[in-house]
Parts: structure tokens; sequence; C-alpha cells
């Protein structure tokens, strides 16, 4: 009874949910080990540039294509939440990598990402903006982890306790 | 009637209930992974905080400066490189020509205020602006070998080295301690006591102690280690120490204020068989060694505002053609002074004790 999300939106979604699960272990991997330190961050930062990307080839695609409706019988309380929790993840999606390339361009660091190509500084060298977006970024990750959490629960819930088809519309 | 699945009683079902304790399962197991991951369920693992709160524990607390290295001076001037460097390596910093660059001396040790003597190790920290926009950050100590082979003995000798508060000297017990426990730093020492001490910052070498590896055009890439070797005559540090707390760092201001001091860029080729993963152990005599040009100290700023201050001489800021070597030291050092930039950016700098004024 339920549409599914259309083949395009299904692709962006398991291969963005792979790579950001990836980023954030890749992100608090690196920071709790020296040895490793240096081969992880080379991995994140074109990793994390690549998510930019894709998250805005998603929002387009979003606004392109719009996502089958929620079940009429789900409360209107849920849908909000789920609707919400949605738009909090794009949020969250777009502002940990502009984050991550702001920060580095407040700290006066090159970008390197691939072999010699360098991204360009989106924001001035400046103290007190890299004293503000460092750890602005450690506390998004954290706040996409824990939304990934609620989203990864309420799509198990929808699948095995509720039994609506919302999961199924995302896989297949 | 059919059950209504989002209803509480649908939920309270035995059934349910089960199934939502498998979900809970999921996620916390997850969660824990991810706590793994960070390094939250060991505590022994050694990783950026823990080492910069070493310091603080072994230092005391000095907002504003960096956590080592910590009392210093900016300074700027110019790179001409020969362009015999381009033999080793595609950078565009050994493409013959010019570059600005920006750089800091320094006193090592985490004690801003700390007086200048002759047991201090001084450093000198670089930025090349190369002419295609690329970066390459060094940070060399007047030393011939690194004390430490890798991060988890940096941290247990700055744990030995700690000032005990009732004689204000280090305890020797624990050095020997270390020491017994770490032979290469026992030989590491004897070197560097071996080495004298040249008489100010203006004629010392400065030494890259690590490996890094450059990389021709050919793609072929080489064990390099580099040196700053001074224009300045050298002159063995004097006996005794001056009054003045500053008179190392008052005697370049006037070395600077004379004339640009200069450096030459020396590399050193490594033949198979040199350690590049161990930075105690010096190589052999009769290296490979080319001159890649000449640096010239212009003229110095106080690291209150000067351009040095929001910059981290991270050894592993590196310009297409030079890569990191096996060295562990390397990734630890860029992890550290992230994690010591994070900190010293997010407070309030009181004046430095290096105050060159204006015009110098
Ligand atoms: C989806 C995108 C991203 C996620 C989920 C993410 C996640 C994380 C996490 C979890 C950490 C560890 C934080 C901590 O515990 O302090 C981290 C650190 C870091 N991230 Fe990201 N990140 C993303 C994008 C980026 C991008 C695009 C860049 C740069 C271009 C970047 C640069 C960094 C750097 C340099 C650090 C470590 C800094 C340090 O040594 O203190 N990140 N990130
Ligand atoms: C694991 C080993 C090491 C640790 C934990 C360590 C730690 C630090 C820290 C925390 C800073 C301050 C960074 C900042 O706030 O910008 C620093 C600066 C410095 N370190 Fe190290 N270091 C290590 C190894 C070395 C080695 C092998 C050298 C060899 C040349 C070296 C040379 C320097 C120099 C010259 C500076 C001063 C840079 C400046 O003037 O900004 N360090 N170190």
């Amino acid at each position: 009874m339920t549409q599914t999300f259309p083949l395009l939106s299904r692709l962006l979604h398991w291969t963005m949910a792979v790579l950001i699960l990836a980023m954030l272990f890749v992100g608090a991997a690196m920071v709790s080990s020296l040895s490793d330190y240096s081969r992880l961050v080379a991995i994140h930062r074109p990793l994390g540039i690549l998510l930019l990307v894709l998250v805005a080839v998603r929002l387009i695609n979003r606004l392109l294509a719009s996502p089958p409706p929620l079940p009429v019988a789900m409360p209107p309380l849920l849908k909000f939440v789920a609707h919400a929790s949605h738009w909090l993840l794009y949020g969250l999606m777009f502002a940990l990598p502009l984050v991550g390339w702001g920060m580095l361009s407040a700290g006066g660091y090159p970008i390197p990402l691939i072999g010699s190509f360098h991204l360009p500084p989106i924001l001035p060298h400046d103290k007190a903006l890299y004293a503000i977006l460092r750890p602005a970024h450690t506390v998004l990750a954290y706040l996409l982890f824990l939304t990934f959490l609620a989203h990864l629960g309420a799509a198990l819930t929808h699948a095995l306790v509720f039994k609506d088809g919302v999961f199924r519309s995302m896989v297949k | 009637m059919p059950d209504d699945p989002y209803s509480f009683a649908h939920l309270t079902k035995a059934a349910s209930l089960v199934r939502l304790s498998g979900v809970g399962i999921v996620l916390v197991s997850i969660a824990g992974a991810f706590a793994a991951t960070a390094g939250w369920l060991s505590p022994g693992r050694l990783d950026a905080d823990r080492m910069i709160d070493r310091f603080e524990a072994v230092n005391g607390e000095h907002p504003g400066f960096r956590r080592n290295h910590a009392k210093g001076v900016c300074f700027t001037g110019w790179f001409e490189s020969s362009g015999n460097g381009a033999r080793l390596s595609t950078a565009a910093v050994f493409w013959r020509g010019r570059m600005p660059v920006i750089g800091r001396f320094a006193l090592a040790g985490g004690l801003p205020m700390m007086a200048d003597g002759p047991a201090a190790v001084r450093s000198m920290a670089l930025e090349f602006q190369s002419p295609d926009g690329d970066r390459w950050r060094t940070a060399m100590n007047d030393i011939p070998v690194f004390p430490v082979k890798d991060a988890q003995a940096f941290y247990d000798q700055l744990a030995a080295g700690k000032p005990d508060p009732r004689t204000g000297r280090p305890d020797p017990a624990a050095m020997q301690v270390f020491l017994a426990r770490h032979p290469e730093t026992a030989r590491a020492l004897a070197l560097i006591k071996a080495q004298p001490f040249s008489s100010g910052f203006g004629n010392a070498t400065y030494n890259s102690l690590n490996t890094l590896l450059f990389v021709d055009g050919a793609r072929v890439a080489r064990p390099v280690r580099w040196s700053m070797v001074p224009h300045d005559t050298f002159v063995p540090e004097p006996a005794g120490k001056p009054a003045d707390p500053n008179y190392l760092f008052d005697a370049l201001i006037a070395r600077v204020k004379d004339s640009p001091v200069q450096w030459r860029l020396v590399l050193t080729v490594g033949q198979p068989g040199d350690p590049t993963d161990d930075a105690t152990v010096p190589w052999p005599e009769g290296r490979n060694r080319i001159d890649a040009g000449v640096l010239t100290v212009m003229a110095l700023q106080d690291e209150d505002d000067g351009a040095c201050r929001d910059i981290s001489f991270d050894p592993l800021v590196l310009p297409a053609g030079i890569t990191a070597s096996d060295d562990p030291l390397l990734s630890a050092r860029s992890g550290a002074y992230s994690e010591s930039f994070t900190r010293r950016e997010g407070e309030a700098k009181p004046p430095s004790a290096v105050q060159p004024g204006t015009g110098s």
C-alpha cells in the first residue's frame, strides 16, 4: 500500500548512511589515538567533503522528488517528530562538513584533499572563529550520532513493531 | 477490528516488547562500539588530550601559550631557493626563486616565562609560502637527535622530568628508572651532551630530527632529514649564565636589528638501511647533502599578535612532493600540536616575555 522512495533517493540514503557512520567512527578514532591520527585525518577530510557534495545532491533530489507520505494512521505528533528529525539530519549533514572546512580555514591550515588538490579557505584565518568552530564540530558530531541512533531506532520500530510499510519504503 | 499499531496497547503486547528490546540492544551495541572507538572505555590510551594534560600537569597552566616551546618570538623573512632541491622533490618550495616565510624562535619547555639558559634547547619553526600557494611547515631543534622515539616514551619522560614540589628539581631516581627502560634515550642524551651548544639563536644549527619522504618527478621517494645551517660563525656557549633572563632573545633582537640573519637549508639524503622511524638515532656521516637555498630572517615580532601566534607548526603540513615517513613521532606531533593549538586559541593570551618592539 505505501509507495516507496525513488531509486536515486534510496541509493543516496544508504550510501550516505554508511559513509556518515564511517565518518563518525573515523573522527572519534582519530582524536583518540596519536599513532593513527595522521592517517585517519587524511581519510576524514576528503570523505567529509564527498559527503557535503552528496548532501547537496540529496537536498535537490528531495525538493524535486517528494517522498512518499507517511501512513495516514500515524498519530500527528509522531509525524511531526519524524519530519522534524529528518530536517535536523539534513541540517547536521550540511553543518558538519561546512564547520570542518570552516574551522580549518579559521585555523590557518592548508586543506589538502587528494594529491596536490587543496580546498580554498572559506573563512578568514582568525583565532576567535577557530575557537568557536573547533568545539562546535565536536558538539555537532555527537549530536549527529545521537540523532542517527534515534533515527535507526525509529526505523527498526517501524519495521518490527508498527509494520506500517515505512521501513520498506526505503529498502525497496 | 484491526489492531492500531501506534497504540499503547499494541506497544505493550509481549511480542512488541520483545521486539522493542531487540531494537534497544542494537542501539546500545552501536553506541558501545562508538564509545570503544572514541577510547572512552580505555582510560589508559594515549591520545592528544592526555598528552597535553600532562604538559599542563608538569608545567602548570599558562593559558594562551603553546604547551611546549612556550617562550618564543615570531619572525618574517624570505627563502631563496637554489633550485637544487627540485632533484629530490616536486614541491614548489624547491623551484628556483624567492618566497616569503613566517617563523618562530623558541626555547623548548612549557614555561612561557622561563629564564634563558645554556641548558635550554632552542628551536626554529618555519612556514614556507611557496609560489603555487602550497605550504610547508617545519619545526626544528638545535640538537643532533631527539631524546625519545615515540609518543609513549615522550609522555613517560615528561612525568619522569617533572620537578619535585619539595626540591624544585626532577627526582633523579625517576629519571634513572626511565633511562633504564629506554636505552635509546640514554644513547641520544649522550650524543646531545657531546655536541656543544652555540652562543645564541643566530649561530645555531636547527635540525628536523624526524625523517620525511621527498618524492621526485619520477615518483621516487627518498628519506630526507634537513637542517638550517647558520651563516653566522659558530661560537660555543660561554660558561656561566648572564643575569638577564632574556639574554638569548635580547641578543637575537640586537642581531636582527643590526642586519638580516641567514641560514642555508641543507637536505641530507638517507641511504637504504638508515633509520627513518627512529629520531633518536643519527644517520652515518658521508650522506649526500644538498644545498636547497638560503633563509633570510628580516624582522622579529612579539607573538602577542605576530603572524606566528595563530599557526600550528604541525610537521605534517606538507606540500605535494613531500610525504610522511614511518617515523611514529610525526603522527603524534600532528595530533598533539592540534590539541595544543585548539586549547590556546580558545584562551586569552597574556603578554609574552619576549618583546622585540617595533622597527626591529
Ligand atoms: C559528515 C561530515 C563529518 C563528520 C560526521 C565529522 C565528524 C568528526 C568527529 C566525530 C570528530 C572528532 C571530534 C572530537 O571528538 O573532538 C571530528 C574531528 C575532526 N574533523 Fe570532522 N567530521 C565531518 C566533516 C569534516 C570535514 C569536511 C573536515 C575538513 C575538511 C573535518 C575535519 C576534522 C578535523 C581536522 C578534526 C580533528 C581536529 C583535531 O585534531 O582536533 N571534518 N570530525
Ligand atoms: C611526541 C613527541 C612530541 C610532542 C608530544 C610534542 C609536543 C609539542 C607541543 C604541544 C608543542 C606546541 C605546539 C603549539 O601549540 O603550536 C610543540 C612545539 C614544538 N615542537 Fe614538539 N613535540 C614532540 C616532538 C618534537 C620533535 C621530534 C621535534 C623535533 C624537531 C619537536 C620540535 C618542536 C618545536 C621546534 C616546537 C615549537 C614550534 C613553534 O615555535 O611553534 N617536537 N611540541
